[in-house]
């Protein structure tokens, strides 16, 4: 299996090039909520019938979330699992709607577009998916899963999928030689590629990958991040990158959005989260990441376990589990503001007197 | 290191499949002194995980332990002792976690129970006496207010709380050595943390030999005294972690590490193995990784590489050895 190599000449480009654009944005999200709903069974309309005033469970699994992506950027949402990460993903994606606020493409509201043009721009933002088994249909063979959408949708006529499939193979790795095998016929890595090819497909201008490498083997998790970076270059693709493992976002995006409890706590480049974090949960996530470097080390834990969504804490969600956590924290519900250049937190300790005791040096430490 | 108490030798395992004869494991040795943590690093299908099931005996038909193999706990040999007496061993001088907690723990039934039994398989004590070891577990892995939580079921635990309670349920009888299947794989990096942390502490307090099972270098770095690394059925690199991770001396194991994205700068491609794992069913001959070597030879093509010995406690099979440090007088 080849993988497309890097030019040493593009690379060098694209460091020294100026960074994303943020005057145009390429997607805008817009206060977004997502809240699911489960209501009442039978029971429990009877049972509120005698007064038990039983009310529907709702869980906010995003919560109020402005984010604004640039053309061409890489932008990191990590968190826990629960945080809401994924469903933000899907939201982005158009698999889910939103329940309050807009997603703009281009400038453009996506749930007000009709006809042809709705179909366009949701052609244009597609989704990867964690595990390829699960999403990709067993029973069909790759030449079909990889081309069945352009035909569809009229980009290639049915006579000419052989030749497309085999191009978009080709431009992730795969040989076009194996097109007419079983999705079970592939290694895991190669599913991988074949999940890539199927979005690719269609000419995407976003792509949203949900723990697209969390399945694989580290060696083969590389020849996909690689690749995934090479095909931003070729094809000027802006990404999504929804993961929990802070070292493949760490590698590959230029903003990351830490999220917990369905809100985004932190948003910043990647350097200045990575270097030094703001959000005392965005510190707690750094410290405990294992890594290379540090060899046999004491492991420290923060406390406590992410809270049920149902019911989550007042005020900031994180409070019940922050060593600096004061009255504030505990009533009122931390805004999301500019804290220092193109960073943004939200954080009560940002207001006090003091300052927020992270950003000092000799950081304390938020772990026990 | 101290004494060996878990003493593998010439261990190989293998499957009878309708394409042949899979080697899953090809006659790996190792030793895990008390209280020491061995880390054992491999990509999937590289033979850990049945490495870790065969010291524990659970390899079941079409699976077979070469009688030629040997594993030794405190002196005494597991292989060919009867079933009776396997079970005997199993749970009392080595348990097992596994990636799934639900593998350990029966949903239908209450935690107390299945502590309890555990407990008691193993030893004659009352119920009562039993009950109050199964709480003092409980709370040793950290979990909070133990006494009503003995009375829950499974299902009524979070991931990382279930986790908890098969990592309790597996040190109930204080075993000699605990094996661990990739128990923190599948949990929140901040639960990762909490558990990993608990049995560090867990293990320095008992003297327990660890067996740490993972794909994730960057845990065993952390954690692990030694690690080894295995590739196609055969532990290619062995030695103290620090040394390994800082100086590998096996391509492969360089690799590996060099593919770990915090090793790598941002925005540059990761350095990446090229190919993937060869099958297990059509091995090449000679030393198996010689088809994604940057530095494989004729010779690595033909002759399988044979452990060496290097200083430090260090080991390698290669016949290309990077960073080549001195070989360790025979």
């Amino acid at each position: 299996m080849t993988t497309p190599s890097a030019n040493p000449a593009t690379k060098s480009a694209a460091k020294a090039g100026s960074g994303p654009d943020m005057s145009r944005p390429i997607l805008e999200l817009d206060h977004i909520h997502k809240r699911f709903t489960r209501s009442l069974d039978m029971a429990e309309k009877v049972a509120n019938l005698f007064g038990a005033g039983l009310q529907d469970q709702v869980v906010r699994a995003v919560d109020d979330v402005s984010l604004t992506v640039a053309r061409g950027e890489v932008v990191g949402l990590v968190g826990e699992s629960g945080c809401g990460k994924s469903t933000l993903g899907r939201v982005i994606a158009g698999i889910l709607e939103a329940s309050e606020g807009t997603v703009k493409y281009h400038g453009k509201e996506v749930s007000k577009m009709t006809g042809a043009e709705r179909r366009a721009t949701d052609l244009t933002i597609q989704m990867i998916f964690q595990d390829p088994m699960a999403s990709l249909n067993p029973r069909m063979r790759v030449v079909d899963i990889i081309g069945e959408a352009p035909v569809v949708h009229g980009i290639i006529r049915r006579s000419e999928i052989d030749g497309y499939v085999s191009e978009v193979m080709r431009k992730v790795g795969l040989d076009p030689t194996t097109r007419m095998r079983y999705p079970h016929q592939f290694s895991g890595g190669q599913r991988a590629r074949i999940g890539i090819a199927r979005a690719l497909a269609v000419n995407p201008k976003i792509l949203v990958c949900d723990e697209s490498t969390a399945a694989l083997d580290v060696s083969i998790q590389a020849q996909v991040l690689n690749l995934f970076m090479d095909l931003r270059r070729e094809l000027d693709l802006t990404y999504v990158f929804v993961s929990h493992d802070l070292g493949v976002v760490e590698h590959i995006s230029d903003r990351v959005a830490v999220m917990y409890l369905g809100r985004i706590v932190e948003l910043a480049k990647t350097e200045a989260i990575f270097e030094g974090p703001n959000h005392p949960y965005t510190r707690a996530l750094l410290d405990e990441v294992p890594r290379l470097d540090a060899t046999k080390k004491q492991f420290t834990a923060l406390k406590g376990e992410i809270p049920s969504p149902l019911a989550p804490p007042p005020g900031c969600h994180f409070h019940p589990r922050c060593p600096f956590a004061f009255d504030r924290c505990r009533q009122e519900r931390p805004a999301l503001k500019e804290v220092g250049q193109g960073r943004l937190s939200a954080c009560h300790l940002n207001d006090t007197a003091e300052g927020n005791p992270l950003m000092k040096a000799n950081a304390p430490s938020v772990t026990s | 290191m101290s004494k060996a108490v878990l003493d593998v030798k010439d261990l190989s395992v293998s499957f009878r499949t309708r394409e042949g004869l899979v080697t899953a494991v090809n006659s790996i040795s190792f030793s895990v002194g008390a209280g020491e943590v061995l880390g054992l690093v491999g990509e999937s299908g590289s033979g850990k995980s049945v490495t870790g099931l065969a010291v524990l005996g659970l390899i079941d038909p079409p699976g077979e332990i070469d009688p030629r193999s040997s594993i030794k706990i405190n002196e005494r040999e597991l292989i060919g002792l009867p079933e009776e007496k396997l079970r005997r061993v199993r749970g009392k001088d080595v348990a097992m976690i596994f990636q799934d907690p639900m593998t350990t723990l029966n949903p239908v039934l209450r935690i107390d129970t299945q502590m309890i039994e555990a407990i008691r398989a193993h030893e004659k004590i009352s119920e009562k006496a039993a009950r109050e070891r199964a709480r003092q577990a409980l709370e040793k892995v950290g979990i909070p207010s133990a006494d009503e939580r003995l009375k829950a079921y499974p299902g009524q635990f979070s991931g990382g709380m279930r986790q908890r309670v098969a990592i309790a349920t597996a040190l109930l009888n204080r075993p000699t050595v605990l094996v661990a299947d990739e128990p923190t794989t599948a949990l929140d990096v901040t639960i990762q943390a909490q558990i990993l942390s608990e049995v560090q502490q867990l293990c320095s307090e008992t003297g327990t030999a660890l067996v740490w099972i993972t794909h994730d270098l960057s845990v065993v770095a952390g954690l692990a005294d030694r690690v080894a690394v295995m590739y196609a059925g055969r532990i290619v690199e062995e030695g103290p972690v620090s040394a390994v991770l800082e100086a590998p001396i096996h391509p492969y194991a360089a690799g590996l590490i060099g593919s770990v994205p915090s090793r790598n700068k941002r925005g540059v491609p990761l350095a990446q193995i090229r190919g993937m794992t060869p099958s297990l069913t059509n091995l090449p001959p000679g030393c198996p990784f010689a088809p994604r070597c940057d530095y494989a030879t004729d010779i690595c093509r033909s002759t399988m590489p044979e452990p060496t010995p290097y200083e430090g406690g260090r080991a390698a099979r290669c016949h290309h050895p990077l960073s080549a440090p001195t070989p360790a007088a025979a």
